[in-house]
């Protein structure tokens, strides 16, 4: 009988069970020691010199072999390495941890790019599809266009694109910058879940589909809104954010930005988690 | 008889941990959506001489990525997510933090930064372990 006594003042959640299942535990407290010394690289990555330049000609080598060379050339201090001849190879210059001026004569395959932590990647051409997917941060600027999937699940850094790009530009973007001069595809922004993407040009049907977070915005015509894509208002943030962020990316320049359209979550989709914790003790 | 003076509650609105929590949220027991606002855009006038020196080192032009990062809180106590370490890393007590939500942002970028860059993060170690190549 004291257990229903007891039971009787709980919450219904608490009587489930469930109250001992919030999404705590992950604190690291014995870290941010505000005497840690000053460093601007990764443990195990190089302190490259931007002024160290080097040329690599990668027309006879894989993928495997001319990111292994890159990752060479950066143990040796180099800090700006111009690739000749990649020729439309897939998966070049990937998994890059380090500061590094990185110049692509040419055009670039599927997931060019891919998951880099701090480079500055300039492209003098195309990229194919999943260009800088996983992108930590840096810089990546395409001259030209670019294929589908432009920054997929990106997560930070600045990803600039001055011609058009295909569908699903930014999907599953978890944060960071994605910038297009020209026109993008059906379902950009597709779950987006933080994050900017500008879009100077039109852009296709369903944008912004599902999206939890983040903002979006578009400078010419929209096909349509996605589910629970919703239109708000500019403020002067965003003016002077987009000033400056279109100048980083090098377009746009006398763009008028104050006639932007501008997206975000309508957060009717925000009951993700309804069913999490009961899920989660039908697991257990 | 002297009337008993009432004294007014201070508001807690805004301030790290006190967020009011709706019916939902009590019901499940969790807190759903983000806790602090993660849209706010970086005022670049409060940017800290550590984070110019970053900046700078890392041949930007702006904050990059940490553009996206806050200061946030766990456990009632204010902290900043590691998304390498995938978890809140909280800020030591002896750290005062300012009332203004953009100079708290910029601390905690200053402290990620330190944190991620440091031979004691817990991925040197698994780095350690399984590096491959």
């Amino acid at each position: 009988m004291a257990n229903i006594k007891t039971l009787e003042k709980k919450t219904k959640a608490q009587s489930m069970g469930l109250h001992t299942e919030v999404l705590t535990g992950k604190t690291q407290q014995k870290f941010f020691n505000p005497d840690e010394a000053e460093n601007f690289f990764y443990w195990g990555t190089h302190d490259v010199d931007f002024n160290k330049r080097t040329e690599l000609d990668v027309k006879d080598m894989d993928c495997k072999e001319a990111n292994k060379k890159i990752d060479i050339l950066m143990s040796e201090g180099y800090g700006t390495i111009v690739i000749k001849n990649p020729q439309g190879k897939h998966s070049l210059g990937v998994g890059i941890l380090n500061k590094l001026n990185l110049i692509f004569e040419g055009s670039l395959g599927y997931f060019g790019v891919g998951s880099i932590d701090g480079p500055i990647v300039r492209v003098n051409g195309r990229v194919g599809w999943s260009c800088a997917e996983n992108m930590m941060a840096g810089k990546v600027v395409i001259e030209k266009n670019a294929g589908s999937c432009f920054g997929a699940a990106i997560r930070g850094g600045d990803l600039i694109c001055k011609g058009s790009v295909g569908a699903r530009t930014g999907i599953d973007q978890k944060g960071g910058s994605i910038i297009v001069g020209g026109d993008a595809g059906a379902f950009t922004g597709f779950m987006m879940q933080r994050g900017r993407i500008v879009i100077l040009g039109d852009v296709g049907i369903n944008l912004g589909d599902s999206m939890y977070d983040g903002t979006i915005y578009v400078g010419g015509k929209i096909g349509s809104f996605g589910s629970d894509a919703v239109e708000a208002p500019m403020t002067k943030n965003d003016i002077e954010w987009l000033t400056r962020k279109l100048k980083v990316a090098e377009i746009g320049n006398n763009f008028n930005i104050s006639k932007m359209t501008k997206i975000v979550s309508g957060k009717k989709l925000w009951n993700y988690d309804a069913l999490e914790p009961t899920e989660k003790k039908g697991a257990i | 008889m002297a009337k008993k003076k009432k004294t007014k509650k201070k508001e807690t609105k805004g301030q790290l941990g006190k967020k009011k929590e709706t019916a939902r949220e009590k019901m499940i027991g969790q807190t759903i959506g983000y806790r602090y606002d993660v849209n706010l855009l970086p005022d670049y006038k409060r940017l800290t001489p550590f984070l110019k020196k970053y900046i700078e080192h890392m041949g930007w032009d702006d904050l990059n990525w940490l553009e996206d990062v806050h200061m946030g809180y766990e456990e009632d106590r204010p902290a900043v997510f590691d998304r390498n370490a995938n978890g809140w890393v909280t800020i030591p007590k002896k750290i005062k933090l300012p009332d203004n939500q953009q100079d708290r942002d910029m601390i905690a970028r200053e402290l990620l930064v330190k944190f991620q860059m440091s031979p004691n993060h817990p991925l040197v170690d698994l780095k350690k372990a399984y590096l491959k190549f």
